[in-house]
């Protein structure tokens, strides 16, 4: 049907009898739904009126065409716009208040936090990466051999009394320290071995302000040729500034069954700069970590052979930096996971 | 270990002040933790004079007028009965709390007010004399500081002294560094000069007997030495001061002239040394021998005990009067009557103290030195010490002495190259330096060859290695004086662990969804009397002794506690592990994955002053949220088919999660024990991989060496070219039947609408009016798209009729009409 059986002037009047029916319907509709009705109604794709009229543009002249094209776009998108008006001015935005007043709060979304103390294994490791260490994990249940015995920890002897342990059987305990994965990555791998060991430790331990039965350690492990203990101390001191920002640290005497020589590493204390306050217990010094040389007979345990390879380990708690870094009195409140503390950390 | 200032001065006549003995020992030593001022409980006394002094009639009571150098006089009521106008006494203004604990405040006394106190000796906690209030002779103005008076002036050290080191247990230990440290030679303490000699004693292997008493070991392997000496005509009675002074300077209590001498040489010298009352040992016979099961014993603390075989004892003739090591016993006390005593000065096995000790379950000062090891060769030269300070302290005479056992072994020479020192050090220290650090600390060292042999002094049993004595050389050096430059290295060998790489990215997917990450503890109580928890044999409380084996327990636990808190809007999770015993008994841990959400769904807004609750289908974006972060490019499925372990343990699992293809976690509504005001709490729980239990079995066979076991990575995102083309979009409102789900009506749709379907999107669910029991309405909005061209109006209706044909064809779903 292409037969021209309709002038342009019958096409105008239709197009103008759609307008003073569309638009002030839509500016009259009650409510966002009438509003979608009305839209259907004239607007609609597959029945409404408009839908109609562009079928009729078929059957006017090809001379007429291009003006009633022209005629019938610009009522589509005056009632198109009238819609649009009428949608906005439904809208509940629009009803809540006026925009004259950017000082009313924004609309947020909920914030989510990472833990403090992963905040700062996340600092430790960052530091370490940059060494070129990588991170080893080792399971939470452990041989007694590998808790103790490959750490050369003597049987039935009063440094076992320094890690209170909880058994699952004879033959398992939860871990007391992070050290067995020095012993687990050691067997697995060939040095050069560069790793960190973050994880969590249990002891038996009461729950009270300053103690956990579980906690997160951290721990380094370096082995390869001609390792010495400068390396250690240069390493760690180099921590010790990145992380703590500390101006100075020192190095004193320990014991460590599995290190030989041992030494724990203490920063100035940045609070009074080490002339002694209730931060550092009067010391002038903060105690961070325990390390030392690889005790050869931990390589041996391992099958690393003592003379070729040397190496040296350290450990220490991100649960007590947190703590002090962040002024928390009570290490319960790191696992009450009460949301208010949590929110605290949000970044 | 508390060391006195003095007493180390005694041994170690040097001339540093307190603060710098700390510095040096701390540095080179062993760490000094504490550092107080003997007599720090009297900083506030002060001295003052007696103006006026009036009776309180009828009372012991003085009214007095005191100048306590503040200018005014203050009334003071007082019992004692010397009081003296003019004298100066210790002076405790009111506001000071006494050594006791008791806090001096004004009060009124028989009608008279009284401001402060007026002390004597045992209320300044300086001796047992309460019969009087201490007058001073003293020149120092009223005012002057009490302390400054007394010649109490000592410092104590804390000294954290680690299992390796009970040679320092002493302050002979600290002694033999001091030297080694300031080069000022050791000596023996000036108030030890001109003791009483002891006779040369009778002696034995296993036994001996003298003129009045006899000694039997029953094993030398559990009492390697043993010396008795018998002091006779002792007066028990209170220590003199210098003594007094040295015990409470390492803060304990002075008891009695012999028990105070003992404590001198357990603190002096670290040996423990005992005194019986003689007249109680039954035939004045000493055997030392191993419980009979089932004997018992009253210690010193009064406490009847039942021994066993484990405990080693001091008997008599007949019965057990002392544990070996550990404490004496009730009975054979040395008391006021005493007037006979039996000195042991002796050593015993650390092990089989330490067996008595954890079999009784009591420590002393003399199991924690005798457990970690005292010098073997101390007894010899201590016990004549120990008759001698206690014959000079408390009289009487030194009468025989028997000395039973064996010589101890020599400790094995150690082999040291003195180039391996600066090898393992990082700095070059000569063989010469090595040698003398060494000896200054009592090695023996022998050149032979290229190496040294160095021989440990009997008080060092923790030395074995040459790394010891290298330890030893850089301790003794300074470890400050190593130098300070990190030297380049190899990159390592070792992958990081794919469970921290998948943790991480999961860790950090979650936060930026905006959930808090939380750390609590892993134990947990026994809900479920079916559920096959792993149990901790030796737990601190009964209250959990589990460890858990769902993070979603543990994440219940904390909700509750934050609604306990009045905190509704709970987003939280934790990646960790679970405890899972299997089947077989073994006990595997899974890392995991858990989240709970309760509460509003978003933050309230004025625009939206009451937001929705989170739901079922917020769990389910945070799984496949974990999903798509943990493994790149998976799909997550979920089903109300529930795996067993979605089933088992509580209630209200709603799905379970598998990815691609494997179960791996589920959904489900948390049942919380909640206030009426609490939103339901939904979560999902996913293992993201296990941590390989068994021990390791060779070099490069780590589980995770294997490039299957790599932390997943997602593939590089290809680029697809962006469409200039208008879309042409439809909606279909389809009835499903409840047997068919979402997502195989979308595959449908997927599979028959060609390829220029560009989306699907699900936009609305409905049941009701108008739809047939047993189906439901979903409508999709779909969107096609040429790349090249306006689509037609009739291609999109041809499509949307081939399309509502295969549906109905393939699964029996249909449009909706009207």
């Amino acid at each position: 049907m292409t037969d021209a059986n309709l002038t342009l002037h019958d096409f105008t009047a239709l197009l103008a009898s759609f307008e003073a029916e569309a638009a002030p319907a839509m500016t009259g509709a009650a409510s966002a739904d009438a509003l979608d009705a009305v839209r259907a109604t004239y607007l609609g794709r597959a029945h409404g009126w408009l839908k109609d009229l562009s079928a009729k543009l078929g059957q006017l002249e090809k001379a007429d065409r291009g003006a009633a094209g022209k005629a019938f776009n610009e009522v589509r998108l005056r009632v198109e716009a009238a819609l649009e008006a009428r949608r906005t001015e439904l809208s509940p935005r629009r009803e809540a208040g006026t925009l004259a007043d950017p000082s009313m709060p924004a609309r947020r979304s909920w914030v989510g936090a990472v833990h403090p103390v992963s905040q700062v294994l996340d600092e430790m490791i960052e530091i370490f990466r940059e060494l070129g260490f990588t991170i080893a994990l080792g399971p939470e249940v452990e041989t007694p051999w590998y808790n103790f015995g490959a750490l050369n920890f003597p049987p039935d002897h009063p440094a076992m009394d320094l890690h209170d342990t909880l058994y699952i059987s004879d033959d398992a305990v939860l871990r007391t320290h992070t050290s067995p994965v020095q012993v687990r990555t050691l067997q697995a791998w060939a040095p050069p071995i560069r790793v960190l060991i973050p994880g969590n430790v249990h002891r038996r331990d009461p729950f009270d302000a300053s103690h956990a039965p579980t906690f997160a350690q951290v721990e380094g492990l370096v082995v390869d040729e001609g390792i010495t203990f400068a390396d250690l101390k240069a390493t760690l001191t180099h921590f010790a500034k990145r992380f703590f920002g500390a101006t100075k640290t020192r190095f004193r005497p320990s014991y460590f069954p599995f290190t030989e020589p041992s030494a724990e590493m203490d920063v100035l204390c940045g609070v009074c700069d080490g002339s002694g306050c209730g931060v550092c217990k009067q010391s002038g010094w903060i105690e961070i970590l325990g390390s030392g040389l690889v005790h050869p007979s931990v390589l041996e345990s391992a099958g690393v052979d003592s003379e070729k390879y040397t190496g040296w380990a350290f450990g220490m708690g991100p649960g007590r930096t947190a703590m002090a870094r962040h002024g928390i009195p009570d290490i319960r409140i790191l696992y009450d996971s009460d949301v208010r503390f949590l929110s605290q950390f949000a970044r | 270990m508390n060391i006195s200032h003095e007493w180390l001065k005694a041994f170690v006549p040097h001339a540093l002040d307190a603060a710098a003995v700390r510095e040096l020992l701390t540095a080179h030593v062993a760490t000094v933790e504490g550092f107080e001022a003997v007599g720090a409980e009297l900083e506030s006394f002060v001295v003052a004079r007696v103006v006026e002094s009036e009776k309180i009639p009828d009372t012991r009571l003085s009214f007095n007028k005191v100048d306590d150098g503040s200018g005014e006089l203050i009334e003071v009521v007082c019992g004692a009965p010397n009081v003296t106008v003019g004298a100066k006494y210790p002076f405790a203004r009111s506001g000071t709390t006494m050594p006791g604990g008791l806090l001096i405040e004004k009060r009124k006394i028989r009608g008279f007010v009284s401001n402060g106190m007026l002390c004597s000796p045992s209320e300044l906690g300086l001796g047992d004399d309460h019969d009087g209030i201490l007058e001073l002779t003293t020149d120092a103005a009223t005012g002057t500081r009490l302390l400054d008076v007394l010649d109490l002036s000592d410092a104590r050290l804390v000294v954290d002294v680690l299992p390796n080191r009970p040679d320092l247990l002493s302050h002979q230990g600290f002694a033999y560094e001091l030297t080694a440290l300031t080069g000022v030679a050791k000596q023996m303490p000036p108030e030890l000069a001109d003791l009483p000699a002891t006779p040369k004693p009778a002696e034995g292997e296993s036994e001996a007997a003298g003129r009045g008493v006899s000694v039997r070991l029953e094993s030398t392997a559990d009492c390697p030495h043993y010396c008795a000496i018998v002091i006779r005509g002792v007066t028990v009675g209170p220590s003199p001061d210098w003594l007094k002074r040295r015990i409470e300077s390492v803060g304990a209590r002075s008891i009695n002239n012999v028990v105070d001498a003992t404590n001198y040489i357990l603190h002096g010298f670290g040996q423990p040394v005992h005194a019986f009352d003689l007249a109680k040992i039954g035939g004045s016979s000493i055997v030392v021998r191993r419980a009979r099961s089932g004997e018992t014993l009253t210690t010193l603390d009064g406490t009847a005990r039942v021994l066993s075989n484990d405990v080693l004892v001091i008997a008599d003739a007949e019965r057990p009067t002392a544990l070996a090591g550990i404490m004496g016993g009730q009975a054979s006390e040395v008391t006021e009557g005493t007037t006979d005593i039996l000195l042991e000065v002796a050593t015993f096995s650390p092990k089989q103290v330490r067996a008595g000790r954890r079999h009784l379950g009591i420590a002393t000062d003399a199991s924690y030195r005798f457990e970690r090891g005292i010098n073997d060769k101390s007894v010899p030269r201590v016990a004549p010490i120990a008759a001698g300070l206690i014959a000079m302290v408390a009289g009487g005479t030194i009468e025989e002495a028997v000395n039973v056992g064996v010589e101890p072994p020599a400790h094995d020479p150690i082999s040291l190259r003195p180039e391996r020192v600066s090898r393992l050090l990082g700095d070059e220290v000569s063989a010469d330096e090595t040698a003398r650090l060494l000896t200054s600390i009592g090695f023996a060292v022998h050149k032979s060859g290229d190496a040294f042999q160095v021989t440990a002094p009997s008080w060092r049993h923790d030395v074995t290695l040459d790394v010891d004595l290298i330890e030893e050389v850089a301790r003794l050096r300074g470890y400050d004086r190593l130098p300070d430059v990190i030297t380049g290295s190899r990159p390592s060998s070792v992958p990081d662990h794919p469970m921290h790489v998948v943790g991480r990215r999961v860790r950090d997917a979650l936060v930026a969804h905006g959930l808090f990450e939380v750390r609590p503890l892993p134990f947990t109580a026994s809900t479920d009397a079916a559920a096959a928890l792993v149990r901790v044999r030796n737990p601190l409380g009964d209250d959990e002794p589990f460890l858990r084996d769902s993070i979603l327990t543990t994440l219940a636990g904390r909700a509750e506690y934050n609604l306990s808190r009045m905190q509704g809007d709970v987003r939280m999770f934790e990646i960790g592990t679970a405890f899972v015993a299997e089947a077989n008994g073994a006990l595997s841990e899974e890392i995991r994955v858990g989240a709970l959400v309760m509460g509003a769904r978003r933050p309230r807004h004025f625009t939206e002053p009451d937001p929705p609750a989170f739901d079922a289908w917020d769990a389910k974006e945070l799984a496949e949220l974990v999903v798509r972060t943990a493994w790149p490019g998976a799909r997550a499925e979920l089903s109300a088919e529930l795996s067993a372990e979605a089933r088992a343990g509580e209630t209200g699992a709603l799905w379970s999660l598998s990815v691609e293809g494997t179960v791996r976690g589920h959904v489900r509504e948390i049942t919380l024990d909640a206030p009426v005001w609490a939103a339901p709490a939904f979560g999902v729980e996913l293992t993201l991989g296990k941590m390989p239990a068994a021990a390791v079995a060779a070099r490069g066979a780590h589980d995770y060496s294997r490039a299957s076991d790599a932390a997943p990575r997602p593939q590089p995102v290809r680029y697809a070219r962006l469409a200039v083309t208008p879309a042409a979009v439809f909606d279909l409102a389809l009835i499903v039947p409840d047997a068919v789900s979402a997502a195989q009506v979308e595959q449908t749709i997927r599979g028959s609408a060609g390829e220029l379907l560009e989306a699907v999107l699900l936009f609305d669910e409905f049941r009701g009016d108008g739809i047939p029991a047993g189906t439901r309405s979903l409508a999709w909005r779909l969107t096609f798209r040429h790349p090249d061209r306006t689509l037609r109006d009739k291609e999109i209706d041809g499509r949307r009729s081939q399309l509502l044909k295969t549906l109905d064809k393939e699964i029996g779903v249909r449009a909706r009409t009207a």
